[in-house]
């Protein structure tokens, strides 16, 4: 289980001193289910910092250290052992995904959910982010909504979204 | 900081009308983040889907939290059930 007690020391007096609240979501913004789940075209999104081998890096630079906002987009066509993690965060253990990517973005598992038909589908693309991102004012202004606005243009019906 | 970001990136996505569920790694930043449904695993960071190259462990997982979908209570903090 992890609790701030089992962070390291550093990150733990980070974590306890970061002012969470100030980004807490105060407008309970709860979209409801159209259709059922077998029925629902599903897309996965995750904060791992996982690209294609030729697409650009998420930022490592020291001068980016209020974290990267960007994301990257990943064709569900893209083998998903291929792809390549590039988180720059020290705060977890990164030998799982390093293994098997479907921990962070579980696009086998989907896929397997789609063939047995309790999802529908699963959506054409997969979006990425590396989630370190300690001032997150243009991922709320820009580009967490430019994600929402693709996933309206692919007519998803919902996402699954996994932080590692 | 994956937590909060998640969170945020959930938050944007209902907001145009699509309902959203997110793994939670740590409780205490989804508390003060409260997104609309999160799922706590007592895993550690980094190991969101229990383990590495282990389907069956990894399905368990997404299926109880795809079950949050169905829920209109928001905003869900619900506990992974070994």
């Amino acid at each position: 289980m992890a609790t701030y007690a089992d962070l390291k020391l550093s990150h733990r007096i980070f974590m306890q001193n970061y002012p969470f609240s100030r980004y807490a979501i105060t407008d309970n913004p709860a979209a409801k289910l159209s259709k059922p789940l077998s029925e629902c075209r599903v897309a996965l999104i995750t904060t791992a910092g996982l690209r294609l081998e030729n697409d650009t890096s998420f930022s490592h630079s020291k001068r980016d250290k209020l974290g990267d906002c960007s994301f990257r987009e990943i064709s569900i066509e893209t083998p998903v052992q291929s792809l390549i993690e590039d988180h720059s965060s020290s705060s977890f253990d990164r030998s799982g995904v390093e293994s098997d990517k479907n921990l962070a973005l579980p696009v086998d598992r989907f896929r397997e959910l789609e063939a047995d038909g309790v999802i529908g589908s699963l959506n054409r693309r997969s979006f990425s982010f590396m989630g370190s991102i300690i001032s997150p004012g243009r991922l709320i202004r820009e580009t967490a909504p430019a994600v929402a606005s693709l996933l309206k243009q692919d007519a998803v019906d919902a996402v699954f979204l996994t932080p590692v | 900081m994956c937590i909060q970001t998640v969170g945020l990136i959930q938050a944007a996505i209902e907001r145009v009308g699509i309902p959203t569920v997110s793994i939670s790694l740590l409780k205490e930043v989804t508390e003060a983040i409260k997104p609309p449904r999160a799922f706590f695993v007592p895993f550690k960071m980094g190991f969101p889907l229990a383990a590495a190259n282990n389907p069956g462990r990894q399905m368990a997982v997404i299926k109880q939290a795809l079950a949050l979908l169905e829920r209109a209570d928001t905003p869900i903090l619900q506990e992974f059930r070994p």
